[in-house]
């Protein structure tokens, strides 16, 4: 009888599927995968290095760029641990609008999750129409810190602005106008919240056409259900947090165990699955889509009631007002000391986390007295399911390694950093 | 029994018409794109694009060659050259920018005293050989000069907020 050898292969770094830069090396009997074992640091920039040269406030614009599809959410992280190194603590309406776009954010992520996962696995359309939604969601991004993804918003003792009053309107051209140009910019002749509204208002109805087109379909059904399996005990020692988790049937959420931001005030629930399968999991992020567009109508309705100030009022940390910068001497050195030195954080170290749509993501900051941090570590969701790779795909088909990547939701440039 | 209805709905492949029922519903529903490059989609006032200098109404430019802007700038992106003038004041001889490094990040905007350097809402641009990603100080103060009636209102429109 011939000798048989398993066959080994390369998928990625170029595949379309691999979600950016995974390169997977799969060993392969026939169809199906023997062993998976995923090589990373493609995507590797130094952003923890690299923020060890400069001053804090700085390497907010390096968070966005880690899970580049969860961008405030980074920031937040990264902005409580300064906050907790430094003692201060955001004005309240800062918590909100926090707490407002890190669902936005969810709510952006979990599109792009779905619209991938299910192009990856043969659904074309939902892609088309999940962009249609983040189209919506990155403009409020842009109405408030001027650019779409990579946002730079946040700041230790706040956010940079507050939100504008008006949105940007289409104008009219040769394709748009009259009824068209009218109803394009029905949503955006108000404020931003009011936009925020009218988005939140119209969305389930969006989320119920995504599920008519998924939930039941049988292909979806047939590539999802039974695949990537992960017993409850197995996901906690794998280190999941996020979905991957909640899809095992643990309901872990930080937003509910340590709450942080205003989400102690807020009212939503934590969906979890009961097979932690692909499906299930798929299962929990609709419903946290909904859970998140919740929580969106709740903040929009506190923040139209609650003017008040989005930094706190320290210039040792916040730089002052740019009107009072150009009139008064004091809060003209302020500034001038804040944006080249920066500020003196305290000895000693800290971790926050926050619930980030993928996972638990969390800065950990060691200080040793000086304008910038003398170590940075981020801990990225990512890296912990993608580890778990290898125990989810063996014994599948080689396409459910695709399904697999997918329900992951894996992003390089958090895992590789 | 709810086997068999189960199996009745799969033989009758409900599910599938249901989807594509949206699907067709979209058909004759108006498009949402648009016909990019002729027709853009609106750009916030806080938008940061390109960057670019701009001068006083007399046509005196504004940068005072603090430097602040080099300082924070965390990608290094800023350039600075500075000497004093005949008449008495400071000013750039040198500044560039190199849109490779640039991270668009707009901490060049928040932290200039006078309102120089600012961010447009210019998204789109070219450059044919790799060493014009450095523009230099004439292209970014004709850049400002170019725009500066959206510039100006564009920050006066955000002033409040900051
Ligand atoms: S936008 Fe940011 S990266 Fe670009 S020049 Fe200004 S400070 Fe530097
Ligand atoms: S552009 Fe502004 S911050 Fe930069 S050197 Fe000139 S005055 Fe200073």
């Amino acid at each position: 009888m011939a000798e048989i050898r398993n066959y080994t292969m390369n998928f990625g770094p170029q595949h379309p599927a691999a979600h950016g830069v995974l390169r997977l090396v799969l060993e392969m009997d026939g169809e199906v995968v023997r062993h998976a074992d995923p090589h990373i640091g493609l995507l590797h920039r130094g952003t923890e290095k690299l923020a060890e040269s400069k001053p804090y406030n700085q390497s907010i614009a390096y968070m966005d760029r880690l899970d580049y599809v969860s961008m405030m959410c980074n920031e937040h992280a990264y902005v409580r641990s300064i906050e907790q190194l430094l003692g201060v603590e955001a004005p309240i309406r800062a918590q909100y609008i926090r707490t407002m776009f890190d669902e936005i954010t969810r709510i952006l992520n979990h599109l792009m999750w779905l619209g991938t996962h299910a192009l990856d696995l043969g659904a074309m359309t939902l892609f088309l129409y999940a962009f249609r939604e983040r189209e919506q969601l990155m403009d409020c991004y842009e109405a408030v810190s001027g650019a779409r993804l990579h946002a730079t918003y946040y700041r230790p003792g706040g956010v940079y602005r507050d939100l504008p009053d008006t949105m940007p309107q289409f104008r009219e051209s040769k394709w748009t106008k009259g009824k068209g140009l009218k109803q394009a910019n029905e949503w955006r002749s108000g404020s931003l919240l009011d936009f925020i509204e009218a988005f939140a208002q119209d969305f389930p109805t969006r989320v119920a056409e995504y599920e008519t087109l998924l939930t039941d379909n049988r292909i979806w059904k047939q590539r999802t259900v039974g695949i990537g399996e992960v017993s409850p005990e197995r996901a906690l020692q794998l280190g999941f947090t996020g979905p991957m988790l909640r899809g095992s049937g643990l309901a872990w959420d930080l937003r509910k165990k340590q709450p942080y931001a205003a989400y102690a005030d807020l009212d939503f629930d934590i969906p979890v699955g009961t097979n932690g399968d692909c499906y299930d999991r798929y299962l929990v992020r609709m419903e946290e889509l909904t859970q998140s567009n919740r929580i969106i109508q709740q903040c929009v309705t506190w923040l139209r009631s609650n003017p008040g100030p989005v930094t706190v009022d320290n210039h040792k940390v916040v730089p002052p007002s740019r009107q009072s910068m150009k009139e008064g001497m004091e809060n003209l050195i302020h500034h001038f000391k804040l944006f080249t030195e920066g500020y003196i954080v305290p000895e000693g170290e800290a971790y926050a986390a926050v619930e980030a749509p993928k996972g638990e993501f969390g800065a950990y900051i060691v200080s040793d007295g000086s304008n910038k941090p003398f170590r940075l570590h981020l801990r990225a969701p990512g890296f912990a399911h993608l580890s778990a790779m290898n125990e989810m795909v063996k014994g599948h088909m080689l396409a459910d390694v695709v399904a697999v990547i997918g329900t992951q939701d894996i992003v390089f440039g958090e895992i590789d950093r | 029994m709810s086997a068999i209805t189960s199996y009745l709905k799969s033989l009758a492949l409900l599910e599938l018409l249901g989807g594509m029922r949206v699907t067709i519903g979209y058909f004759f529903k108006p498009k949402f794109t648009i016909m990019y490059p002729e027709e853009k989609t609106p750009k916030s006032n806080r938008f940061r694009g390109l960057l670019a200098l701009r001068r006083y109404p007399n046509g005196e430019e504004r940068c005072i060659a603090c430097k602040l802007c080099e300082a924070v700038c965390p990608a290094l992106a800023i350039t600075i050259d500075s000497e004093q003038r005949d008449d008495g004041t400071r000013r750039t001889t040198r500044f560039d920018i190199d849109l490779f490094k640039c991270i668009f990040c707009g901490f060049c905007e928040e932290s200039c005293p006078v309102d120089s350097i600012v961010g447009t809402d210019v998204h789109e641009y070219h450059m044919e050989e790799r060493s014009e990603s450095v523009i230099t100080k004439p292209q970014l103060l004709a850049l400002g000069d170019r725009l500066e009636q959206q510039l100006a209102a564009d920050r006066q429109q955000d002033a409040p907020y900051r």
